[in-house]
């Protein structure tokens, strides 16, 4: 029986990817948010998952505006990530899963969710830059991956309410599947920042910490803001917590927090990084 | 109707317009040029022939005359979403915070200075 070991929820930030590109990893700007991975690193090497099912969203390298799914899961046999605009293209393939998506469809279509469903995808930095900071190095990457991409670019975007019922239902299915995987559940995105307009550089510490300090133990006080108004209080980009949302959805047991770090500011980003395990509900009997 | 909401009926947000299906609808030639830049040659092409490759993807008057002065809030006004003018900044050698000065009309360091008055590094551990 399948097995959700926990979930890794991390800022994506392009400008991540440069530094890990240019080996900045301990400059000083950089390495209060690298340091955040020791506990996850710690966490993976105990655990050794076997799959990571990755909600996030993509800024226009699979999915341009002519085509915009609100959801959309990966079924392929393996994803790419490439050029983006500025040059870097990481170079590790990422195995897909493509049994496990189409059951993860199948799950949450009859939960009344209508997902597009694509066998042919590329990953943009939102997946490729939480892989390379949680498996670094050149080695083949030891997950499979199941991509679930949010929109969170173009309004309407989908309410936190549905992100996080998105989220139960894929929660639902990775716990109705019956392989033998272990399984990580990634959220990524966020925090609070906004890179357009004159409000270009808004960072909300407060809202941040509302979203730390709740994303665990009580998700749903997320669910009280609808998706505009939080891009009012985390940035137009900062909306990303979506992902999040989804993400922790997906956690359906006993969930406790192994590891945070909120470190302001990376490039224009409150960035965080959170680990959380999922413990299976103790049953009442034997 | 609500103080927060113009007569459009749309939530006002302060220096921030949320990329709708208005600004979908009027950004959609200026996107799709920066779209393709996710191609080297297509970036070489624009460099090599501004107008050339603006008049290929059909802008307007409005986003050539942005592109042209790199006007970053007349390219948002003319429809651009930043995910896409980010692939155009960077061939213009900018990066977002290089965006977010030009937008906010502060010099670059006073930029990240602003950024940096934030900075915060908070750990938690489990016992």
């Amino acid at each position: 029986m399948s097995q959700v070991a926990g979930g890794i929820f991390t800022s994506h930030v392009p400008g991540i990817g440069n530094a890990i590109a240019r080996g900045l990893q301990k400059d000083p700007y950089w390495k209060p948010f690298f340091d955040g991975f020791d506990p996850v690193h710690e966490w993976l090497a105990k655990e050794k998952p076997d799959v990571a099912v990755v909600f996030y969203n993509d800024h226009g390298l699979n999915f341009f505006l002519d085509k915009m799914p609100t959801f959309a899961i990966g079924a392929a046999a393996e994803y790419r990530h490439e050029d983006e605009g500025w040059g870097l293209a990481f170079q590790r393939p990422f195995a897909g899963h493509p049994e496990l998506s189409w059951h993860i469809i199948e799950q949450v279509v009859a939960s009344e969710f209508d997902p597009v469903t694509c066998q042919s995808m590329l990953v943009d930095h939102a997946v490729a830059v939480p892989y390379e900071l949680c498996w670094p190095g050149t080695e083949e990457f030891p997950v499979k991956l199941v991509p679930i991409a949010i929109n969170t670019v173009q309004h309407p975007l989908p309410s936190p309410k549905r992100c996080f019922d998105l989220g139960r239902a894929v929660g639902r299915a990775l716990k109705s599947w019956k392989g033998s995987e272990k399984i990580v559940v990634f959220g990524t995105g966020g925090l609070s920042h906004q890179l357009e307009g004159k409000r270009a550089g808004f960072i909300n510490k407060e809202y941040d910490h509302f979203c730390l300090d709740n994303i665990g133990p009580n998700p749903e006080a997320l669910l009280r803001h609808d998706s505009l108004e939080i891009v009012e209080l985390a940035g137009s980009q900062g909306v990303e917590i979506l992902n999040w949302l989804a993400a922790r959805g997906a956690l359906t047991g006993d969930v406790v927090e192994l590891a945070s770090n909120y470190h302001v500011p990376i490039s224009n980003t409150a960035a965080a990084t959170v680990l959380f395990e999922n413990r299976e509900f103790l049953p009442a009997s034997a | 109707m609500n103080a927060g909401h113009a007569e459009s009926g749309k939530r006002q947000i302060f220096g921030t317009e949320p990329f709708d299906g208005d600004l979908a609808m009027r950004g959609y030639a200026l996107n799709a040029m920066c779209y393709s830049f996710n191609t080297k040659d297509n970036r070489d092409a624009f460099v090599a022939d501004e107008e050339g490759y603006m008049a290929k993807f059909n802008l307007t008057d409005e986003q050539k005359a942005a592109v042209r002065g790199r006007d970053v809030l007349a390219m948002l006004d003319a429809g651009g979403n930043v995910y896409y003018l980010a692939k155009l900044a960077g061939i213009l050698g900018l990066n977002v915070q290089d965006l977010g000065a030009l937008q906010t009309g502060m010099t670059l360091d006073a930029f990240k200075a602003a950024l940096l008055s934030h900075g915060e590094t908070t750990r938690r551990a489990a016992a």
